[in-house]
């Protein structure tokens, strides 16, 4: 066993359901390439870890430590296991974790076994004299601010979506961690129904443009109109609480304060009155357009262009003439 | 049955929230502190299982600083039975070990069954204080729940996660988190609150917990800057006279977003 890079950084990386590695694992690798080594540790159902661990080197992990739960029914508590073998046996300068509800469970856990502290919903870090520090966007974006550790590595949970920089691919160099479990108690997972990945159109999290709806919709059948023209824009599907709470659209899809927060090149708010918690979610977009028929409504004072009209005429006629450029 | 509710006391989200350029802290002056929705969503549940099974018993946990206790009332008001309030200078700008570490010491002076929280709370967004205290409390923790069925020694409930939705469940004692899939806090009425001025509300300090603040053995977060974004300016506004969509569709192609 060979020695770890003295500026490694630990990226936790999980794979999900059946299929690969969690849609975070690249930007995660990505922002620990930038300040410093990167070393995975792939945590996986039986059987998975070498097709994880080269999935992992792809993305730039120099170094893959594989742990393969022996019992995948078991809540939370096998990964903080994992998690702190691997950092006694890495000793790395920081630990990253995606902010997901998994990884917040296991950043927490963890941090509270070894007394590290923990700098949360980062998105970004960078390295100083001293360490690894995390960069926040507090209160919907309205505040930059910078977090470290007072001494030892730092565990930084990573906003899903924030990073936009990507390592390169590493010949994959991967081994078998072992792990003494804690006994810790622990919930169990009865059962998992898998969300097929039904729909074509870009995550949510992380993209470049975003079409979003809200109550104005008036039904689920009308909020149709919101999928046109994100497939028409090549974008992904945002919604209000309103419209989520009225059973318009998933809860995954809620953009704000207690749903996800996006900066994306194009912000597009359909019927949406620009609530603080909505734009909490989507205030740092780089160009906002919204469509309203109340000239009032709050989305209005961010919006970059603005119209004042019924969404049931000016969106299908908007997709007609995108519809009609493209073909010229 | 014991249950904990734990409540965040927070700059009311419908406000102006501000945070205090040279400390970092939140600027409690800027806006109105009211109870977390989540925390009353919390609070909530345990009610209506109280509600339904005599013998229930709803302790509300908040930590804040000293000027809470008219919303902790707030709690008191919508049906707990008593509150606990630790409050101390020495948390002024704890961070999330600090909090996690005097949360788990108030409760483990309580002989609790199930203590129930909010996922995330809207002024840190760190959503690991749930998962912190089960490990110090060495508890399952069964977070992120949208629907929750509490019964005889058992937890359970749906947990939403990126690539599907878990059933889950866990021998009490535990810790779960919930999310705003779960029904909206009661109002409370005038009765609740005559009743709310009677109710047992405790204050501890840090000593109380036999906690120290800067304990030299614990890491800590710290803030090392915080800047204040210039807030966004509104740009263009029209009227639909007919044309709007062709309108938005030049402007979208101008700037290279379509
Ligand atoms: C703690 C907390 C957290 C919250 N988190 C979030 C969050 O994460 N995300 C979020 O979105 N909200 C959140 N909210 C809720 C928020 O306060 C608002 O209630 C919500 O954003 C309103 O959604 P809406 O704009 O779709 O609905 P409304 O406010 O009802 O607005 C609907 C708009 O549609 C317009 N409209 C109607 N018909 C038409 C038409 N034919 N053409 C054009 N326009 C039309 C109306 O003029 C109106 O402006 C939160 C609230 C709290 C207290
Ligand atoms: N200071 C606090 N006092 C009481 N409960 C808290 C406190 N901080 C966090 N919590 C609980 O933990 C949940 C998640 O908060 P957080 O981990 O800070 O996002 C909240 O919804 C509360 O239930």
């Amino acid at each position: 066993m060979t020695e770890f890079p003295r500026d490694a950084i630990l990226v936790v990386v999980e794979v999900q359901g059946s299929g690969g590695l969690e849609q975070a694992a690249a930007g995660l690798l990505g922002a620990a390439a930038a300040v410093g080594t990167p070393v995975a540790l792939v945590l996986t159902p039986p059987g998975a870890g070498s097709a994880a661990a080269a999935e992992a080197a792809v993305l730039g992990a120099a170094r893959v430590l594989i742990v393969e739960t022996t019992d995948p029914s078991v809540l939370g508590v096998p990964s903080v296991d994992a998690l702190f073998a691997a950092v006694e046996r890495v000793r790395p300068d920081a630990i990253l974790i995606s902010h997901s509800l998994d990884g917040r469970d296991l950043a927490g856990r963890y941090a509270a076994r070894s007394r590290a502290a923990v700098c949360a919903d980062a998105v970004g870090v960078a390295r100083d004299e001293e360490g690894v520090v995390a960069h926040h966007s507090v209160y919907g974006g309205a505040y930059n601010v910078t977090s470290a550790s007072t001494f030892g590595a730092p565990v930084i949970t990573v906003r899903q979506g924030s990073i936009e920089a990507r390592a390169t691919a590493q010949p994959e160099e991967s081994e078998t961690l072992a792990v003494t479990p804690s006994e810790k108690p622990a919930a169990r997972i009865d059962s998992f129904e898998e969300e097929v990945g039904a729909s074509s159109r870009p995550e949510l999290r992380g993209a470049a443009k975003v079409v979003a709806g809200g109550r104005g919709f008036g039904s689920q059948e009308q909020f149709a109109l919101v999928g046109q023209l994100a497939d028409t824009l090549g974008a992904a599907v945002g919604a209000s609480r309103a419209a989520v709470d009225a059973g318009y659209v998933p809860q995954s899809h809620q953009v704000g304060q207690t749903g996800v927060s996006v900066s994306s090149q194009l912000y597009v708010a359909l019927g949406i009155s620009g609530a603080i918690q909505h734009r909490a979610g989507m205030q740092t977009s780089k160009m906002i357009v919204a469509v309203n028929k109340d000239s009032d409504a709050p989305i209005f004072e961010i919006a970059d262009f603005g119209v004042v009209g019924d969404l049931f005429k000016v969106v299908p006629q908007l997709i007609s003439a995108l519809q009609a450029r493209k073909k010229q | 049955m014991k249950i904990v509710v734990l409540v965040k006391v927070v700059p009311d989200t419908y406000g102006d929230r501000k945070l205090n350029l040279e400390t970092g802290l939140a600027d409690r002056e800027a806006s109105e502190a009211v109870v977390d929705e989540i925390g009353e969503r919390a609070l909530e549940l345990a009610l209506s299982y109280a509600d339904a099974n005599e013998g229930t018993e709803v302790v509300l946990l908040t930590l804040a600083p000293e000027g809470a206790t008219a919303t902790i009332r707030k709690g008191l008001a919508m049906g707990a039975g008593s509150a606990i309030h630790v409050s101390d200078q020495g948390l002024r700008g704890a961070d999330l070990g600090l909090t996690a570490g005097t949360l788990a010491a108030a409760i483990r002076r309580l002989e609790f069954d199930l203590v129930i929280t909010g996922n995330i709370s809207t002024d840190g967004s760190g959503g690991m204080i749930p998962a912190m205290l089960a490990e110090l409390l060495d508890v399952p923790h069964a977070t992120g729940l949208s629907s929750v069925e509490i019964s005889d020694g058992v937890v359970s409930g749906s947990r939403p996660v990126e690539s599907g939705v878990q059933q889950v469940s866990a021998n009490l004692p535990a810790v779960i988190s919930i999310t705003e899939a779960l029904p909206s806090g009661r109002f409370p009425n005038f009765k609740g609150i005559m009743a709310a001025k009677k109710k047992p509300l405790e204050v501890l300090t840090l000593s109380d917990l036999g906690i120290i603040a800067d304990d030299p053995e614990a890491a800590s977060s710290i803030m090392l800057t915080v800047t204040e974004k210039p807030p966004r300016a509104a740009g263009v506004k029209i009227i639909d006279e007919g044309d709007a969509g062709e309108k938005l569709a030049d402007f979208l192609v101008e700037n290279r977003l379509a």
